[in-house]
């Protein structure tokens, strides 16, 4: 594993810290710096609410190396209420299938473990149904 | 620029080459497309290949390929841009020779997938897509085309059914490919019967890993010395556009922008419209992506691509023929080579070598590679004359 790649994200996955553009005012996640809308600078820290609303999703049958031990397991394109679009797992659905339309909030939770017992635990952001 | 032809194609099938090294299939390609046209090497090789780096441990493929085919000494690079690197390598072999840097080149596309396990090649394919916001989520690629084609099943109200008819038709044309991964036809029932790999792509949407490779030899259509009778295919555009990485940073995730771009810029380089193209070669990677890329290409409104395959418009005798030889999803998606398995093909229709699904007298034919969920969209045209 990098483990200075993921270091480096800590932020913005336990956090969901993105940017917002001094110039158009657009919200940004993940940080890029350059505005995505007006294209200019933007550095400015900005947290979001955790908030949003599943935009697309699917269920996956065959996962890549490290996550087999999941499947299946619900994958969305959450849209934030702040604007941005992030890709993310969908968590404690219990007996509720996703949907399109349905109101998520972010709960940090593990993302996946080496099987290496003395590998990585990495954390980071899911999405789940907001509890009423 | 000068003008540029393309004088010599070679292929292998694309399969489970168990027997065969990646530099083995790749000088299988190269040496068949040389002695198409009668030359010995050319100035300069161009391989596009997306992951022997970790499929195979092995990088610097320009010297290793020029090596193996006797080409020492030839000018010689690897060329990357994910599922799009073939057609990436045929865009650079095109702009050595268009500008008069060298008067030969040779594009090879090879991907050599079963070194490695099918674990890890999901690993490694997913290094298309954003490594810190998307792959590490744990998303296949597969699972990024999923959420593409969840999306626009829900706002354009069509049924997964709906993009059945592309598969049937790339599988019906494959099975007249001696190329091709798959060539048996394929009905609806059977689509329908097929296992979910990730809602709503289940396997008869997605097109099949193989190894394989293509080849394709360019030089200045000044020195060609035309025989009566014979055909010669010339390039007459070459445009390439990147959106972004992520599909979530799209303004609208369900639209090909780049190809779009890519398109539009190949119309006017080649003084054309949609309706003069013959054959279309499109990146059938999964059905949605069929659906956009007709959509992106003037072929059929947003959200009415399915209604192509529904009503047979693609068929080899329709309005728009694509997948003529299998397509993706039958002749096989080995990624890196794609590309130029795409050229090839429509090179044989334009010279009129397809054989049982050969497109009536097309003057032009589009190939149309792409990279990513859709961040890098190769189009290129061809003129048969």
């Amino acid at each position: 594993m990098e483990i200075p790649r993921h270091w480096r994200l800590k932020k913005q996955r336990y956090g969901l810290v993105g940017e917002v553009c001094p110039h158009c005012d657009a919200k940004i996640f993940p940080p890029r710096d350059v505005c995505p809308h007006c294209g200019g600078e933007a550095k400015t820290a900005f947290n979001f609410s955790g908030r949003g609303e599943v935009y697309s999703y699917t269920v996956m049958h065959d996962a890549p190396a490290g996550f087999d031990q999941n499947t299946p397991y619900a994958v969305a394109l959450v849209k934030l209420e702040e604007g941005p679009v992030v890709t993310a797992q969908l968590t404690d659905l219990g007996e509720e299938q996703p949907r399109i339309g349905m109101p998520v909030e972010m709960v940090t939770r593990k993302i996946r473990e080496d099987a290496n017992e003395r590998g990585m635990l990495i954390y980071g952001y899911k999405f789940r149904p907001v509890l009423r | 620029m000068r003008e540029v032809a393309v004088i010599g194609i070679g292929q292998t099938r694309v399969e489970e080459h168990w027997d065969k090294s990646l530099r083995e299939i790749a000088g299988e390609a190269v040496l068949l497309a040389l002695q198409e046209c009668g030359l010995e090497q050319a100035e300069s090789l161009y391989v596009g290949n997306m992951m022997s780096g970790s499929a195979n441990r092995q990088q610097h493929l320009g010297s290793y390929i020029a090596d193996w085919v006797g080409m020492r000494y030839t000018e010689g690079y690897h060329i990357e841009a994910a599922c799009s690197s073939g057609a990436a390598a045929f865009r650079s072999a095109l702009m050595a020779v268009a500008s008069g840097s060298v008067d030969s080149a040779i594009a090879v596309g090879v991907e050599k997938m079963t070194d490695s396990p099918g674990g890890e090649i999901t690993t490694q394919l997913a290094t298309a897509a954003d490594a810190d916001w998307e792959a590490d989520m744990g998303l296949s690629f597969v699972a990024i085309n999923a959420l593409i084609m969840q999306r626009y099943l829900h706002e354009y109200h069509w049924s997964k059914d709906d993009f059945a008819g592309f598969s049937i038709n790339a599988h019906a044309n494959g099975a007249h490919n001696p190329f091709a991964r798959f060539q048996e036809p394929i009905n609806k029932a059977g689509y329908q019967k097929a296992p979910m790999i990730a809602e709503p792509i289940n396997l008869l949407d997605a097109s099949p890993m193989g190894d394989g490779a293509a080849a394709a030899v360019l030089i200045p259509l000044d020195n060609i010395r035309k025989q009566a009778g014979q055909k010669l295919v010339k390039v007459v555009a070459s445009t390439a556009a990147t959106d972004t990485i992520a599909a979530h940073s799209r303004k609208n995730p369900i639209w090909l922008s780049a190809a779009e771009k890519s398109v539009k810029q190949a119309y006017n380089q080649a003084g054309i419209s949609p309706n003069d193209i013959g054959v279309f070669e499109l990146h059938d990677a999964f059905t949605i992506m069929a659906a956009l890329s007709l959509e992106a290409c003037g072929f059929a409104e947003p959200g009415q691509g399915p209604r192509a395959a529904i009503e047979e418009q693609i068929c080899p005798k329709g309005r728009i023929p694509i997948s003529t030889r299998g397509g993706l999803k039958a002749r096989g998606h080995p990624v890196g080579a794609t590309g130029m398995y795409q050229i090839v093909e429509v090179v044989q229709q334009l010279r009129g070598e397809a054989g049982e699904t050969q497109v009536e007298r097309p003057v032009y034919g589009m190939s149309q590679n792409i990279g990513g969920s859709g961040s890098n969209i190769i189009t290129h045209i061809f003129k048969s004359e």
